[in-house]
């Protein structure tokens, strides 16, 4: 019995990003773990401590990408495998998935994969569909808490929190998750695990290893550039008054005459 | 020469540093303006199992080195100096002192609790007339057969309500001379018949913290408790003093770094003149030097935690990190409350609580006067370093990580 759980690194949510001239994106200084998968790293060694299942923590990058893994590792993941390839450079979600699909088919015994909700960075979840579909399995997403897990009888069942409200759902094992920030307390790094992460040799599995072809994970979707978003210019305005009640009027007659409210 | 730090020590002070910041941060200024140690710290500390970080794992610990150590408490104290202080205590005034100097059953008994968090140490020195001097000590431990009995009164005792185990210091041979030869070390629990214990309170700094006394009234300490031989203490109370000063300079790095961090923000943020103040060159002149101190004491730290993992005595290096990194945090902060003008004379910012906490640590673990005493000494040729017998535990990363 197997657990994936897929991280990569962000952005920090701090961080200036900018764009250039030529429609180059500088992603600031400093990246971070993609906060959504701080919940799902944290849900898979929950479940590793409530289950007799293994779990690997796994990424698509280059070597910088490593630090996620190694935080995965830090937190209780057993092992981390990251896929790469020069063929990769410019991949796009579905190659994304077409490689990760393959990376948990290698691995043989995966039940259950998970991933957070989205990517911070590009604020996209497609590849996470984009990998239930590649491997043909039940496609659980935005779930906000795993309500049962058997890995026997190879059935979950799960909250999920949708624009139509709570629902809850079962599914048949092997099953794709994506989790969102209620599903737990995201975990720190122990010490153990961060001297076990800093140890680690992760290996690097590339296109040969996955059976895959070049024209397999051609980009079909490429970004051309970037841009930055138009200043927003504005104002700010006090409302004096006497009272709060004063204030209050003011601020709704104002709301009103801006045609706000 | 080796300037990096390894992968696990940079994990293991991004840990920390986050923990703090996340969990005891948002929190802080409310403890600290009520004056009242902060619950959540000491938990916190145990169960991440930051309070035996440099403790060997058969001692309960977590296995890494010296450095580490440092790291963490600068971490500690880029948050609040009062985080910091129980790692002064609780691992390096106490905990390295029972791997340095206590017998298997000492380490079975006091550190591995210790280590793993279950049991919070502290250390006692200082009394009413025994600061800089502390062969001047007034506490009393009389041998009746197995036991000791104790009396006396230790004063500025930090997590002296909070702390299981402490380490306290007496005469067992009041007219000794010289003095300090008549010092023995024990080890006190808190639920001994005759201790009592009790909280200071109003002071100028480290408000989040806990600081207090301990009133020994006919205690019975057995033989087994007694840390090294009779008339050791003062050598045993000098060698705890090399590791916690070793924390406190480290703490203070942290400090320097907190008011260096909080000032390049606000100097970004604030205008006069039309333009932010760090565009200003007295602002940067103050910026510079700020990061000139961090630097200095970082390295003057990183020196004396290097010595440790070897093995070698640091009394004078560590003390001289002590000094200096102590020194400049009182600076820094100076120079970042005047950075943030009124701002920075009012708590809306925390400048000025790194000012108050800076002014504790040139005081406690050996004024600034007597760092400056010692080094005159060492220089002088007026002191010297004679072999301990029990010398500082070198790092071996293979002992120290192995199960047994």
């Amino acid at each position: 019995m197997h657990v994936v759980v897929l991280t990569k690194m962000t952005p920090d949510t701090e961080a200036t990003v900018t764009v250039n001239a030529s429609g180059q994106v500088h992603w600031g200084d400093k990246l971070v773990i993609n906060p959504w998968d701080e919940y799902a790293i944290t849900e898979a060694v929950l479940i590793k401590g409530a289950h007799n299942v293994q779990v690997t923590v796994m990424t698509v990058g280059p070597e910088a990408q490593s630090e996620a893994l190694k935080h995965g590792l830090a937190i209780g993941c057993d092992q981390a495998v990251r896929l790469w390839d020069s063929a990769l450079e410019k991949h796009d979600s579905l190659a994304y998935a077409t490689v990760v699909a393959a990376a948990i088919r290698k691995l043989g015994d995966v039940d259950l994969v998970l991933f957070g909700k989205e990517m911070a960075d590009l604020a996209t979840d497609q590849h996470i569909f984009q990998t239930a579909r590649k491997l043909g399995w039940n496609m659980l997403g935005f779930v906000a808490k795993i309500e049962a897990l058997d890995f026997a009888a190879r059935t979950v069942r799960v909250r999920r929190l949708t624009d139509r409200g709570a629902e809850v759902v079962a599914s048949r094992l092997p099953a794709v998750i994506s989790v969102l920030k209620d599903i737990n307390e995201p975990k720190y790094p122990t010490f153990i695990g961060i001297r076990k992460a800093a140890k680690a040799e992760v290996p690097v599995w590339g296109l040969a290893d996955l059976g895959l072809s070049a024209a397999e994970v051609a980009p079909r979707a490429q970004v051309l550039g970037y841009r930055e978003l138009p200043k927003r210019e504005g104002s700010a305005e006090i409302i004096e008054g006497a009272t709060a009640q004063e204030k209050a009027e003011k601020l709704v007659a104002r709301l009103l005459e801006e045609k706000i409210l | 020469m080796d300037f990096s730090l390894t992968e696990e020590q940079l994990m293991a002070q991004e840990m920390v540093r986050e923990l703090a910041h996340d969990k005891i941060y948002p929190t802080l200024k409310e403890w600290d303006r009520k004056h009242q140690p902060h619950p959540d710290v000491l938990p916190l500390l145990a169960e991440n199992g930051v309070l035996g970080i440099n403790i060997p794992v058969r001692y309960g610990g977590q296995g890494f080195d010296y450095i580490t150590l440092a790291l963490v408490c600068e971490e500690l104290e880029r948050v609040d100096a009062s985080l910091r202080v129980v790692m002064s205590v609780h691992a390096g005034l106490n905990s390295l002192a029972l791997l340095q100097w206590g017998t298997e059953d000492q380490k079975q008994r006091f550190l591995v609790p210790q280590a793993r968090g279950e049991k919070i140490a502290g250390y006692a020195l200082t009394e009413a007339e025994a600061g800089s001097d502390p062969a001047n000590l007034r506490s009393t431990a009389r041998r009746e057969g197995d036991i000791y009995i104790l009396n006396g009164e230790k004063m500025w005792i930090s997590l002296a309500t909070l702390a299981d185990h402490f380490i306290v210091f007496a005469k067992t041979d009041p007219h000794a001379q010289p003095r300090h030869k008549g010092i023995t070390a024990f080890i006190i629990t808190r639920d001994m018949k005759g201790v009592s214990t009790y909280d200071e309170k109003h002071k100028l700094g480290v408000r989040a913290g806990s600081t207090g006394g301990i009133v020994m009234q006919d205690v019975e300490v057995p033989v087994e408790n007694r840390l090294g031989e009779e008339g050791e203490g003062f050598y045993i109370a000098m060698s705890c003093l090399d590791n916690g000063r070793y924390t406190v300079a480290a703490g203070a790095t942290g400090c320097i770094r907190a008011c260096l961090e909080d000032s390049v923000k606000y100097a970004k943020e604030r205008y006069t003149f039309g333009v932010p103040i760090a565009h200003h060159q007295l602002i940067k002149q103050k910026i510079a030097y700020m990061q000139q101190w961090y630097d200095a004491a970082k390295l003057l730290v990183l020196r004396a935690g290097w010595l440790k993992n070897q093995g070698m005595r640091n009394t004078r290096e560590t003390a001289v990190a002590k000094w200096f990194a102590t020194e400049m945090s009182v600076k820094a902060a100076l120079e970042a409350v005047q950075i943030h003008g009124a701002y920075g004379f009012s708590d809306e910012y925390d400048v000025e609580r790194y000012l108050r906490n800076a002014k504790g640590a040139v005081i406690y673990e050996g004024s600034s006067e007597i760092q400056q005493l010692l080094q005159a000494d060492y220089a002088l040729g007026y002191r010297q370093d004679r072999p301990l017998r029990c010398e500082p535990v070198p790092y071996d990363p293979e002992y120290w990580q192995s199960e047994a």
